[in-house]
């Protein structure tokens, strides 16, 4: 074993990357969730970002507006869900479950032709001398824009949840949805608002999928990325710098467990597999053992009609 | 009188049932472990199915299930598919073996073929493989003399048989050509999870690998690769692939160099005539570059003149049966002996290989 072949220099640099898909997913997944809605089509969305995004930055050749595509693409197969769910008060886990079904087949079919396909990935920034600074160079100023523009979204998401009044305005939705409606908050706008802000950041993070992190487009690619985006809201008991902590934990333990493997460490394979999952479930066990759901919010999952 | 209008309705359907039955075309069922958009293994299957329909027009009627698991939910899949009226299904991955065993216990007239196993419980099974090794022995020796760090990487996918023999046989021809050659193994433990496989290949890359096999289905290890050489600093390595399964032509010239083809058509054409002349036997097929079931795709104009005539060389060896990759001698891992100076392995031996070759360091999982 020669574990000094290992840089942890390319380690952070490349799990910051591994990472970024399932960050912005959880993300805006967690605004959703935030404002009471639970919208299990995340990956359904996420699939639907990576197809849409890598069509458009072919056709445009811009990887700019395939990210917006992947955006808008995003939000509309979230609305969709938001309608049937909210105005037409379908069940919400089986119609999330249904939008990843459909995302999924929908996704294929439309990126059939593009498989084969190549598009001209992100470069990655260049902050001339910052850039060339040993370890913090990499780690800080070597990424591709959208690392940062993911990190700014914890932020600006942290910051709006607790500064603003239409964060407070959400919150008090997802906690309880009549008294927000007894104050005269349209709460059906509110939560229709929230979901399109999750499918567009699902969207984004499959874009990242299939426009950086791959760079290519294959029928099935998020395989599961949503669904672990999903765990890691309940996993950072929904908090925004939870979510970052633990994206980068999950991507951090995937990418060492590859290094691990190729430095020849004597750890059993099977082990360093399935070590990402074990420690997602281990923390979710310790989260639940403190009681009262973990910070969820009180009226998560539950359907709101201004006359009941 | 409503009644009798019922069962006259009933009759007549089914009697019309019957003389269609007659007309039938073969039916031929299919079971992809990926999406046909892979690029890779499951594409080329489906290439397959294709060259049935093209070659029998009518006489074959195809279905096919995409990006079935390994598992229990294979056994509902495949029985599905007989109780749906399949005359054969061709199960086209390593883990269905035991499911497409139990499936064929149940349905003794539909014939079962299984590829890459070894399981051919009943007498409607046949398993049928390509000798991957043979392409791997070309692939290995142009590695060999492209790396310049001399770390050549095999993302592995699970620790079969088949994929052992690919390890070995690339490294043993690497090493032939280049002495201080390097073998390091990553196992992703999966056919086809294109994040995991960039992120395998990211992880080889940074370890100062510059030459990478992969045995796993999708393209993203190309698109990784091209993506490091894209992003190369100055005194760094160029990272060369080769394609998998498919040609994964839309790499070429760099970082694609080769590829390994897999061409189940003439099998697939062989076979369902087979069934439909009546002269359908139970086998164990192992095609290889002879058969033309093993090609070797394009080698760029990154390889050197001379290391494409010493590639281009083996390829005719190999076809015209004058050479076999595993030619001892050979040692194990361990460094007891596998093959005597000259001697040529068995099928079987090669079959159940489970060892690597000495100078692979690492263990293989079990």
């Amino acid at each position: 074993m020669d574990l000094t072949s290992i840089s942890p220099t390319l380690l952070i640099a490349s799990l910051m990357v591994a990472a970024t898909p399932i960050l912005l997913a959880a993300l805006g997944e967690l605004v959703v969730e935030k404002a009471g809605v639970l919208n299990l089509g995340v990956e359904g969305m996420m699939i639907m970002g990576a197809a849409i995004g890598f069509i458009a930055a072919v056709e445009s050749s811009s990887v700019w507006l395939g990210f917006g595509a992947a955006i808008v693409g995003g939000a509309v197969m979230a609305l969709l869900f938001g309608v049937l769910t909210q105005i037409l008060l379908s069940n919400q886990v089986a119609t999330g479950l249904a939008l990843t079904l459909f995302g999924l087949g929908l996704a294929s079919l439309l990126g059939q032709s593009y498989a084969q396909m190549k598009v001209d990935g992100l470069a990655r920034l260049d902050f001339g001398p910052l850039s060339d600074l040993p370890f913090f160079g990499r780690v800080l100023f070597g990424h591709d824009p959208m690392v940062y523009v993911s990190l700014a979204l914890v932020a600006a998401t942290w910051a709006f949840l607790r500064f603003t009044r239409a964060g407070l305005i959400l919150r008090a939705v997802g906690e309880s949805h009549n008294a927000a409606h007894a104050l005269g908050y349209h709460v059906v706008r509110v939560r229709l608002l929230a979901i399109a802000f999750g499918g567009a950041c699902a969207g984004l993070g499959g874009a990242y999928l299939s426009l950086v992190r791959v760079p290519q487009w294959t029928e099935g690619m998020t395989a599961g990325a949503g669904w672990i985006a999903l765990a890691l809201v309940v996993f950072a008991s929904w908090k925004p710098e939870r979510v970052l902590l633990g994206a980068y934990l999950f991507g951090g333990i995937t990418v060492l467990q590859l290094n691990l493997q190729t430095a020849g460490a004597r750890i059993p394979v099977e082990l360093l597999s399935a070590a990402p999952y074990l420690v997602t479930i281990l923390v979710l066990v310790l989260i639940s053992r403190r009681g009262r759901g973990g910070g969820a919010p009180a009226d998560l999952g539950r359907s709101f009609h201004a006359s009941s | 009188m409503r009644l009798t209008t019922i069962l006259a309705g009933a009759l007549t359907l089914g009697l019309a049932g019957a003389a269609a039955a007659q007309d039938d075309p073969l039916k031929v069922g299919f079971i992809y472990v990926g999406p046909i958009g892979d690029g890779g293994w499951t594409f080329q299957h489906n290439e397959g199915r294709l060259a049935l329909e093209e070659h029998f027009g009518d006489r074959v009627e195809t279905i096919y299930q995409e990006s079935v698991p390994e598992g229990a939910d294979a056994e509902r899949v495949i029985t599905q598919m007989a109780l749906q009226g399949a005359d054969i299904i061709f199960t086209t991955s390593f883990g269905y073996m035991d499911a497409t065993n139990n499936v064929a216990e149940k349905f003794p007239d539909v014939k079962f073929e299984h590829a890459t196993g070894y399981k051919r419980d009943h007498p409607n099974v046949s398993t049928y493989d390509a000798r991957f090794y043979e392409g791997r022995a070309v692939i290995g020796t142009i590695a060999g003399h492209m790396t310049e760090t001399n770390k050549i990487g095999y993302i592995g996918s699970f620790p079969i048989p088949e994929v052992i023999q690919g390890i070995n046989s690339s490294y043993l021809h690497a090493k032939k050509v280049n002495p201080d050659v390097e073998m390091v193994v990553t196992w992703a433990y999966t056919w086809f999870d294109p994040a995991k496989e960039a992120d395998a290949a990211r992880a080889m890359i940074d370890q100062g690998v510059d030459v990478i096999l992969q045995h796993t289905d999708s393209t993203a290890p190309q698109a990784a690769a091209q993506e490091a050489n894209a992003n190369r600093g100055e005194g760094d390595p160029m990272i060369y692939t080769f394609g998998q399964a498919s040609d994964m032509a839309a790499f070429k010239p760099t970082p694609r160099i080769a590829s390994i083809i897999d061409e189940w058509s003439p099998y697939y054409i062989k076979r369902v005539g087979a069934l439909m002349d009546g002269t359908y036997e139970q086998t164990a097929s192992w095609g290889g570059m002879p058969e033309g079931e093993v090609v070797i795709g394009e080698i760029t104009e990154a390889v050197p003149a001379e290391v494409k005539a010493e590639a281009e060389a083996m390829i005719a060896a190999i076809t015209a049966g004058e050479y076999h990759p595993f030619t001892g001698p050979i040692n194990k891992q361990d460094g007891t002996v596998f093959l005597e100076e000259g001697q040529v392995a068995e099928d079987s031996q090669l079959a159940t290989m489970d060892f690597y070759v000495e100078g692979i360091e690492g263990e293989i999982p079990n």
